[in-house]
């Protein structure tokens, strides 16, 4: 709760994805999220967003979240021993931003509440030293290297490490979060943005959605009431839960299945949201057979809880829900946009006539994908 | 007197407070242009007045209503007619998820398809009998614990291996009817609905609602009528009777 006022309802997720690798900047996005204001409180805001560095597009460019200037410190020690920094620089903000539009509610009423308080945010280009990837690959080593990061250097936080990505979040209501990075300077194929309602843990930088390791991105409204399992499923592979939240192991989850162990999106998303045992149980046999190997093998990544989830990568976008539909989501096409958001108001407030509109099926992953040779 | 409010950018709160006032003071006809995302229209009213909504209505359309009605010119999200006590929502499109939730009265009649947990705990007492009708398919969990009201389900314009309902329908059920025009796969049941052939009883009742929707869509009567349908009503008025009793 912020202000005075109670506030109703719980999360909302939004992605908006060009197939042909149109980029587009922000404020459609930003419009979009603004619109489900009343579905957040203040809590928590932010964006993934794909392909806004074409000319940096071979670096891994980390968004780092620093307490202060001492973490800072420490972490550039860490990065400078590991990484060759091609470039870092402050990630433009525009303190006290805030938006301005009607449909947030921003009438006489409720005034508007500026994103204050940021911790330092900064981005580094780095690229990877060839001797430090004999034995590992380079996504490995980042992944490592996340990891140590966000679990040993106090007050320093990776907020994304993807190649021509980038995460912009932090505490507030997901419009004035967009405002405040300026994501109308920006141009992505693909944005995804959340406005948060926390309800089981803190409100915080770091805490807000969207998680990001690597290109994998996850926008969340929902609970996963498993995460227990999934944390202990995941520790022995080396990830670590440090973020002080059930949604980063989505993230995680994501990261071990497809790239790790190479399974297609659809069959990570019959991983999560796994099928019923009694609905497998009337599946012809081979694809009885394969879910049930899916079931069997990877019972502990099962994600039990209400969720709505939109997942963002270089190549493409995936929204999925629970296995019952416990949170909502509409999924809607024009011409080669994908769209898929909590309400679909927040579709038609971007794009008023479309080509297609439809609510997918509970644990039916609906996959957006760039085009064959674009980007 | 028609108020016309072109709701482009217009806040909810401000839009329904809006629409409050002038029904206290006596308008009886409102339509809402360019509506998108605008929570909560209609609710809590309690006069005769007939809001038409053109545009996405916001969640919980209808919440409380006791008497107006609304028509939608384009799809419903979730939570349509929550706890709605009295009056009509007609919906020119599909609905959302949760819709009829609690619902003790009144009409909801969907043209297309209605989302997950259609019509979950609606409930009736002597004349209040809340009627949700939708044209098309519905999701899992249609008419979840349902204790009274009717539920149609007319299937229309569906593909071939589409089924009318998703799975887990009438879970829970303990008062109430549900019809749907062809057979369901009793797989796709819950464990506490029987399926049951229409008595002269149902097929006066059913004709009566359905004339009413075929007028609000321009649909045949007769042609809807030609296709069999089917009842499912609960086993048991209290299948959870004996749950916590040991």
């Amino acid at each position: 709760m912020r202000g005075n006022c109670y506030i109703p309802s719980g999360c909302s997720v939004s992605g908006i994805m060009s197939e042909s690798g149109r980029r587009q900047d922000g404020n459609a996005i930003i419009k979009s999220i603004a619109l489900m204001h009343d579905r957040a409180n203040g809590l928590g805001g932010g964006f993934a967003a794909y392909g806004i560095y074409p000319r940096r597009s071979d670096l891994y460019a980390f968004h780092m979240m620093f307490d202060d200037i001492v973490a800072k410190e420490r972490c550039e020690e860490h990065f400078k021993d590991r990484f060759d920094i091609v470039l870092d620089e402050e990630i433009p903000t525009r303190p006290g931003g805030a938006y301005e539009g009607m449909t947030a509610g921003r009438y006489d009423e409720e005034g508007v509440q500026p994103i204050t308080d940021p911790p330092i945010l900064w981005r580094y280009f780095m690229d990877i030293p060839e001797a430090k990837t004999k034995f590992v690959s380079d996504r490995e080593y980042v992944v490592e290297k996340v990891m140590e990061i966000n679990s040993t250097i106090d007050g320093a936080f990776v907020a994304s490490s993807g190649k021509n990505m980038g995460a912009f979040k932090g505490v507030g209501y997901p419009e004035d979060i967009g405002v405040f990075y300026k994501l109308g300077e920006y141009k992505a194929y693909t944005w995804t943005a959340h406005g948060r309602f926390p309800t089981n843990t803190p409100g915080w930088w770091g805490g807000a959605h969207p998680f990001c390791l690597l290109d994998w991105s996850i926008v969340h409204n929902g609970e996963i009431s498993s995460y227990g399992i999934n944390k202990r499923y995941l520790e022995p592979f080396g990830y670590r839960m440090e973020l002080r939240t059930d949604t980063e192991v989505v993230a995680y989850l994501f990261d071990l299945l497809v790239r790790r162990h190479n399974l297609p999106i659809e069959l990570a998303a019959k991983v999560l949201a796994s099928p019923f045992w009694v609905d497998i149980d009337r599946m012809p046999d081979r694809e009885r057979r394969i879910a049930t190997a899916i079931r069997q093998v990877y019972g502990s990544a099962l994600l039990n809880g209400p969720f709505s989830i939109i997942l963002g990568h270089s190549r493409g976008m995936v929204g999925f829900n629970d296995r019952i539909k416990l949170r909502p989501m509409t999924c809607a096409r024009k011409d080669d946009m994908l769209y898929m958001s909590s309400e679909e108001s927040a579709i038609r407030e971007i794009a008023p006539d479309l080509d297609e509109v439809w609510s997918p099926r509970a644990g039916t992953p609906v996959i957006g994908e760039l085009d064959e040779g674009v980007v | 007197m028609v108020m016309r409010i072109d709701c482009k950018g217009l806040y909810y709160r401000k839009q329904n407070k809006i629409i409050r006032n002038a029904a206290e003071e006596g308008e009886i006809e409102f339509i809402l242009d360019n509506a998108n995302g605008q929570r909560y229209i209609g609710s809590g009213i309690d006069k005769k007045i007939k809001i038409t909504v053109n545009g996405v209505p916001g969640n919980d359309l209808a919440m409380f209503m006791n008497g107006p009605t609304i028509i939608v010119n384009a799809n419903a999200q979730d939570g349509v007619a929550n706890t709605m006590n009295a009056g009509e929502v007609i919906v020119h499109g599909s609905a959302g998820d949760v819709i009829g939730y609690g619902m003790r009265g009144g009409k909801l009649y969907v043209q297309g398809n209605v989302g997950y947990r259609a019509g979950i705990h609606a409930k009736e007492y002597k004349k209040q009998v809340p009627i949700i009708i939708a044209g098309g398919v519905a999701g899992d969990f249609c008419g979840e614990y349902m204790a009274g009201g009717i539920m149609v389900l007319l299937g229309l314009n569906r593909g071939e291996e589409e089924p009318i309902a998703g799975n887990y329908l009438g879970t829970g059920m303990h008062g109430g009817v549900i019809y749907t025009r062809g057979e369901v796969d009793e797989c796709t049941l819950g464990k506490e609905v029987s399926v049951l052939p229409l008595d002269s009883k149902d097929m006066k009742v059913l004709t009566k609602h359905l004339k009413e929707y075929c007028e609000h869509f321009e649909l045949d009567l007769e042609e809807i009528m030609a296709e069999p349908f089917v009842k499912l009503q609960p086993v048991s008025s209290r299948p959870y009777g004996s749950l916590y009793a040991y």
